[in-house]
């Protein structure tokens, strides 16, 4: 068993895009299992700081730093967007993609994609272009195939946004399959309800900086800065 | 309006017949342009595509020097392969003047800028598209090539289309260096104009519609071939 | 790839076909002499008898010229006197042999506006014309039917200019159906008018003048300075051209019951 990439540190990061800060500087440490969650409102800076981690930023300041080299630890994470980026190839090619990167036989590799798709309930879907599919259904192929290399960390930006209670409730619970099998998840939300259902911890943004980090139950039972009250109590912030 | 019928009748008259020199014309001007074409595609396509996905200083001029090459007039380039391969020019040795090579070589020229913009184009959206999701799933450089190229093989395919639609219907330079020799290097094209010199217009536009039904036929089958019509959402 | 799997093959089957097997030469010619339908009675017989055979490029009398002076064809076939003396001086061929001429013809509107079939000469019919101000298509190629226009033009003491002078730049054939749309005089050789079949409302208005002779000659490129230049080949098509045969079927040829060029190759 080679050594796990977390913790992760994330050490005075700041980015700043056309002169203006969008982003820190923020320091923190992701500690493995569980989930965490993002929370702030829009523009808080929640997509900044998880592109930010997975690495697909420039860093204008400070440094990420996982527990073994940067190389090794890109395919041992993963991303899902918000907007599903879907590949135009069939569903099952798109699940089965990362392991054809990796290296794995076509035919092995769809094979294992032809499993891997029954867990996420896309299984009937599997020859259909990947295009034409609705919202919800590109987000279960975007998870299932961010899941194929079994992340040790997967990263999700707003995975339910416009989405349907349905396919809310489908997706939640892979989440939750997916970190009680060992897969440390760190997902953004404006959802309240979907924080409290989901997350052990609350990183909570407000102007591109964490202000409150608080165990999920501390949290909600007492957010200790007023934008947090704010938000989890439903008001509009200033 | 005359001309129109009588020139449709004597198109289908020659190809009923398998008129001889219809014939001999007709695979000229099919080989020369999907050589061309291939050729030009070889070259255009994986151009296009790396201008797409890489950043590099002189990018913008690239850019701005193919799409001014698409504009470029066939006689001039019929003039500059001419001079190239004329027995007193530079290449002249090769003696490829006044043979189809020399014809494919102007066209080459004449479609690469077409062919390469297109692909580039096409390429670049979906690199747009593709771009966070490959640097995610740690896609190395030529992984992310093989996969833009492959979903994008109907984009490109559309831009080899138009470098052989251009190829199939040109005259200006092919008529410069092939010389429009009978039995060597005469095509639908300059026979066309030869005709329409001698003021046969009926055999000229007969000629016309064998050219117009060539190019249907190419890229049906195609199609076809590739089956884009099965999937034709993608 | 697929497609490109498929074409390539294309390509290089293209790129190996260059290879003739029997003897072949290149000469250039003007398009009044091939649009006259002569090429393809000679050239079947020129290749029965001497076995080579003879690519024509059909071009202008300038880029004929051009092309031998560059050394991309083994002979030259033109009809331009003046051109021709000046491209033997600059040393691009080895002589100049007459083989035959035809003629010039005035063609213009059936109705003739201009009167130009009453005129005496071919310069008095320019003047009618030029007089009327009737529309005149001139080829304005810098080839040898539109430098005998001009001949014609500066022995009528006229410069042509106006809007009824009109160059197009570009073959007989092409100026011809100009022509033809616009109802206007041209000056065409006969055999290009003969054979031409988009004659409109367009008539032969004046011919006979001997002002109106083309003298059609065969210059022999200089191998001396392109050694890739066939010059046995062109020798011995010289001497065909030359021959009683060529005689007979130049003489021959028709169009319409009308004898088109006539030979006057003198024996040497």
């Amino acid at each position: 068993m080679v050594a796990p990439i977390l913790p992760l540190v994330v050490d005075g990061v700041v980015l700043r895009r056309r002169g203006r800060r969008i982003l820190g500087p923020v320091s923190l440490t992701i500690e493995a299992g569980g989930i965490t969650v993002l929370m702030g409102p829009n523009g808080s800076g929640k997509t900044s700081l998880l592109r930010a981690m997975h690495g697909l930023e420039r860093l204008n300041d400070g440094a990420v730093r996982w527990q073994a080299p940067l190389d090794e630890t890109r395919a041992r994470q993963a991303f899902v967007f918000q907007a599903p980026i879907v590949l135009r190839r069939s569903v099952l090619d798109n699940i089965a993609y990362p392991l054809v990167l990796d290296g794995v036989r076509r035919v092995v590799a769809r094979a294992r994609a032809a499993a891997h798709a029954a867990d996420v309930g896309i299984a009937g879907l599997l020859d259909r272009p990947a295009q034409v599919l609705s919202g919800g259904e590109k987000q279960k192929l975007a998870l299932a195939r961010a899941l194929m290399r079994k992340p040790e960390v997967l990263f999700l930006d707003e995975p339910c946004a416009n989405l349907d209670p349905r396919a809310t409730r489908d997706i939640e619970a892979i989440l939750r399959r997916a970190a009680e099998a060992g897969t440390k998840i760190v997902m953004s939300t404006h959802d309240a309800g979907q924080a409290r259902r989901l997350a052990a911890e609350i990183l909570f943004l407000h102007e591109g900086r964490v202000i409150e980090a608080a165990p999920a139950d501390a949290f909600f039972a007492n957010p200790q800065t007023p934008e947090a009250r704010a938000h989890v109590n439903g008001d509009l912030l200033p | 309006m005359n001309d129109i019928t009588s020139g449709l009748g004597e198109a289908v008259r020659r190809v009923v017949t398998l008129d001889p020199d219809l014939v001999e014309i007709t695979w000229l001007s099919l080989r020369v342009t999907l050589g061309a074409t291939a050729i030009a595609s070889l070259i255009g396509l994986p151009l296009g595509a790396w201008i797409a996905i890489n950043r590099f200083r002189a990018r913008r001029l690239v850019i701005a020097i193919l799409n001014s090459l698409m504009g470029l007039p066939p006689v001039v380039v019929g003039l500059f392969v001419y001079v190239l391969f004329s027995r007193s020019g530079p290449l002249g040795v090769l003696g490829l003047l006044f043979t189809p090579t020399a014809m494919v070589i102007a066209q080459v020229i004449i479609i690469t800028p077409i062919v390469a913009s297109i692909a580039h184009q096409a390429i670049r959206d979906l690199w747009a598209d593709y771009h966070d999701l490959l640097i995610s799933l740690h896609a190395s450089r030529w992984q992310r090539v093989q996969a833009l190229l492959w979903d994008g093989r109907r984009a490109l395919l559309t831009a080899s289309l138009a470098g052989f639609g251009r190829a199939i219907g040109e005259v200006g330079a092919i008529m410069i260096v092939g010389g429009n020799i009978d039995h060597a290097t005469r095509v639908l094209t300059t026979a066309i104009a030869l005709e329409t010199g001698k003021g046969n217009f009926d055999l000229a536009l007969a000629l016309g519609f064998v050219l117009i039904a060539l190019a249907v036929a190419v890229n049906l089958a195609i199609h076809f071939g590739t089956r884009t019509e099965r999937s034709s959402r993608w | 790839m697929k497609l490109l799997k498929t074409l390539l093959p294309f390509a290089f089957a293209t790129l190996a076909a260059s290879a003739a097997a029997a003897e072949t030469m290149k000469m250039s010619v003007t398009t009044s002499f091939a649009n006259s339908g002569l090429a393809e009675v000679l050239l079947p017989e020129i290749e029965k008898d001497t076995g080579i055979t003879v690519e024509l490029l059909v071009v202008g009398t300038g880029q004929a010229l051009e092309l031998g002076a560059n050394g991309d064809v083994d002979a030259v076939l033109v009809h331009s006197r003046a051109a021709e003396e000046k491209w033997l001086a600059a040393g691009n061929g080895t002589h100049r042999r007459e083989i035959m001429y035809n003629d010039f013809v005035v063609i213009g509107p059936a109705s003739d506006p201009a009167g130009a079939r009453s005129a005496e000469k071919a310069a008095d019919a320019f003047a009618d014309i030029a007089n009327a101000q009737a529309a005149f298509v001139s080829r304005g190629d810098d080839s040898g039917t539109h430098k005998a226009e001009l001949k014609l033009w500066s022995a009528a003491g006229i410069e042509p200019s106006g809007d009824w002078y009109k160059a197009v730049g570009q073959g007989m054939g092409a100026a011809l159906n100009t022509a033809a749309g616009l109802d206007a005089y041209i000056l065409s050789d006969r055999a290009t008018w003969l054979s031409f079949e988009n004659k409109a409302g367009l008539e032969l208005v004046f011919e006979g003048d001997p002002a109106l002779f083309n003298q059609y000659a065969y210059l022999p490129v200089n191998a001396e300075k392109y050694p890739s230049v066939n010059a046995a080949a062109a020798e011995k098509l010289e001497a065909w051209l030359t021959s009683d045969k060529a005689k007979g079927l130049i003489d021959g040829y028709q169009i319409a019951g009308q004898q088109l060029f006539h030979f006057n190759a003198v024996a040497e």
